[in-house]
């Protein structure tokens, strides 16, 4: 049973460039096309069920937009936490 | 939604990096480069005694992004004032961020002989092809029959010559002490590109030499190409030009095994 | 102190080293080579930072970078280099941080010649680089006055966080004369509010010269005028010699100025009343007691080894109130006090005529001065 993860998308930097929709492995994320952020792009979001929390749409965001967790114990945490 | 607490955090923006939203364009992978700058500084420790010198192009308001302290280059020169500072300051950590237009063109002077006299700097050098910051002129990276807005028909490589492959070039120097390419045009590269922006500034804490990491990036905007359109077009007509490796890597910096 | 036989650069190169000169980035151009080779030995040998840059323009830029640390940091050049420093000068100005520079003028325009001219006085006295600024420029007659006037420089550039300049020319750099060297002070590294030293502790500094906003780049600009009329109001410096009843004052600078002080020496002696008035700042320039001295006297003569630089300065104070006169060598030719008491005897027995153009009439003069 694969992990379950969650992230949340700062509005604040999310610029919409859907590098994270692109590279997201399970394909959970979109644009949410309902809003628009303060500078006029569409965020993105997780739309359905499966995120593992694996980050990979962190690493590949170019704003730090998304903090990622994940619903594991601490030490499989900190092996993901940003490919170190 | 669950509760969170610490122990479920697996990613989260890096404190050295300000709470500025970036004026890069959507997609532009110097925010992503700057990410990775900012994780490993937090991850070193090194915020508090690193100094950063900007240069001219798109990044040239990189101070506003890093919790560190940050002098602004001309055009092309920062591996000079680099110099002036560390020489000034050796227990401080010394950076540059350029792009291509910066370090290739106007900037080959200063870049060759920072390398050659082996000053403990670190170099993190943006490629993507082409002069963003004025417009998508052509720069010394540009590939041969790439279109910019200075060479409308395409590079001609009888007319306009042939691009410089940096890394290469500055590996032949005996000063030079790590000098590698990566890429940022996926989650493998982009982490292979953490690496080795750590272990170039490792070398310089340890006193190790020059270390310069050539990052292949993307420029969405003037390369007409949504920003997951150009991560493609950087990994199917970059790298076969500009190939991902370590180019230098001294023997005292392999033995650190860092 | 015992007065020793110095060569002018390098004796300027081991006054800034006993001033606690911290850091030092150059390049090798004639006629100031011997600046660097001197620090090339002296800087390592105390720890202290020098680095023979690629060019001039590594070289200023070093010298930004180090000046943004608040080291107390110097570079030396001539001409064609200088030419090549104006951008990082710029910004230096730009940046509002001190440094001071040594100016060894060659002839020009262009590769010119190595030897002594004195004719890139505009350059550096009207900003030395782009925009609207003011280095503060300092000119000296002797390797002493030279010495003397170098920690002044590095004084002046920290008080009011400006560029400093020596100027001189070949002859000066490479004289030998007797001369007192200060004595040797302990490096201080001062903490200034604004420098990039690292951030642990205290807020992060960022220094630039890029102010994007209009509006704020005319603030800074205000703000640069500012302090330079302080430096106006607080910091001219000249020389007079047998002003008192002067009719003639010859006004110069620099080793023209010091040439110029035989001839009116030897003019003295043929009981001519003629002075000389030496600036010793040529930026900012005492255009208001070279105002007063033209009220006074019934002609002034203007000389310099260029076409007229300075000349602007001196009808500017003027303001067409008394006849100007300008005797001028070109391209590294140095003046003899023969010539300049010529000179002096003829303004002197016949007061010229108020001219548009001092530098036009004496050009039709100079086809006999210069005939092979």
């Amino acid at each position: 049973m694969p992990a379950k993860g969650w992230i949340e998308v700062n509005d604040l930097y999310c610029k919409g460039c859907e590098s994270c929709i692109a590279a997201c492995p399970p394909q959970v994320m979109s644009l949410n096309k309902d809003r628009l952020t303060s500078k006029g792009y569409h965020p993105a979001q997780v739309f359905k069920d499966g995120c593992t929390g694996c980050a990979i749409c962190a690493i590949v965001c170019p704003d730090a937009a998304i903090t990622v967790y994940r619903e594991v114990t601490k030490s499989a945490a900190q092996l993901v936490s940003a490919g170190g | 939604m669950a509760t969170m607490t610490p122990e479920n955090l697996v990613y989260k923006r890096p404190l050295a990096f300000t709470e500025t939203p970036t004026h890069y364009c959507p997609g532009c992978t110097h925010g992503t480069a700057h990410r990775l700058i900012a994780e490993v500084l937090d991850e070193m420790n090194l915020v508090g005694r690193t100094i950063g010198v900007a240069p001219v192009g798109c990044a040239v308001f990189a101070y506003n992004y890093f919790e560190t302290d940050f002098v602004e280059a001309p055009h092309g020169r920062a591996p000079a004032m680099a110099t002036g500072i560390k020489r000034c300051l050796p227990d401080r950590i010394v950076f540059t961020y350029q792009g291509d237009g910066d370090l290739a063109s106007i900037g080959t002077g200063e870049i060759i002989h920072a390398a050659a006299r082996g000053e403990n700097i670190t170099v993190i050098f943006i490629n993507n092809a082409n002069f963003g910051m004025t417009g998508g002129q052509m720069a010394p990276t540009t590939l041969p029959g790439q279109k910019t807005t200075s060479s409308p028909n395409g590079r001609d490589v009888e007319l306009q010559g042939y691009p410089i492959r940096v890394a290469e070039m500055l590996a032949t120097l005996d000063g030079a002490g790590y000098i590698v390419r990566r890429s940022l045009h996926d989650p493998t590269n982009i982490r292979r590109a953490k690496k080795a922006i750590r272990t170039a500034f490792e070398t310089q804490v340890r006193g190790l030499g020059f270390s310069l990491v050539e990052l292949l990036s993307t420029c969405p905007s003037n390369w007409n190409l949504t920003p997951v359109e150009s991560l493609t077009w950087l990994e199917e007509h970059m790298i076969p030009y500009y190939p991902l490796g370590d180019f230098k890597v001294a023997p005292s910096i392999t033995a650190a095994k860092l | 102190m015992a007065r020793e036989l110095w060569e002018g650069n390098q004796a300027i190169a081991e006054a800034a080293v006993r001033i606690g000169l911290e850091a030092y980035f150059g390049y090798p151009i004639t006629p100031q080579n011997e600046i660097l080779e001197w620090l090339s030995r002296r800087m390592p040998e105390l720890g202290r930072a020098f680095v023979q840059a690629e060019a001039e323009l590594g070289a200023i830029n070093m010298v930004y970078g180090a000046a943004c640390t608040g080291a107390r940091v110097m570079t030396s050049s001539s001409s064609p280099g200088i030419s090549l420093m104006q951008e990082g000068l710029s910004y230096i100005a730009g940046t509002e941080i001190p440094m001071v520079l040594v100016n060894v003028m060659r002839g020009g325009p262009g590769l010119g010649n190595i030897a002594p001219s004195q004719g890139d006085y505009n350059q550096i006295c009207k900003g030395g680089g782009h925009g609207d600024y003011h280095p503060i420029v300092l000119a000296p007659a002797s390797v002493q006055e030279a010495v003397d006037l170098l920690p002044l420089a590095f004084d002046l550039a920290e008080k009011y966080r400006t560029i400093a300049c020596l100027l001189l020319d070949g002859s000066i750099g490479q004289m030998m004369e007797p001369v007192e060297l200060p004595a040797t002070r302990e490096v201080k590294r001062r903490e200034y509010p604004w420098a990039t030293t690292g951030a642990a502790g205290r807020q992060r500094h960022v220094l630039t010269s890029i102010y994007l906003e209009p509006t704020d780049e005319e603030q800074t600009n205000i703000r640069l005028l500012k302090r330079w009329q302080a430096v106006q109001e607080n910091e001219i410096r000249f020389k007079e010699y047998y002003l008192e009843d002067a009719e003639v004052i010859v006004v110069g600078f620099g080793t023209a100025g010091r040439v110029a002080l035989s001839a009116v020496r030897a003019a003295r002696e043929l009981g001519i009343k003629v002075g000389l008035f030496r600036p010793v700042t040529v930026a900012p320039y005492p255009y208001a007691r070279v105002a007063e001295l033209a009220s006074q006297a019934k002609t002034l003569l203007v000389v310099e080894m260029n076409a007229g630089q300075m000349l602007e300065d001196v009808r500017l104070a003027v303001n067409g109130r008394t006849p100007i006169e300008f005797y001028g060598r070109l391209g590294g030719v140095v003046p003899f006090p023969d010539e300049i008491l010529a000179e002096i005897q003829r303004v002197a027995r016949d007061t010229p005529a108020m001219v548009d153009d001092p530098a036009k009439v004496w050009l039709q003069r100079m086809e006999d001065v210069v005939k092979k």
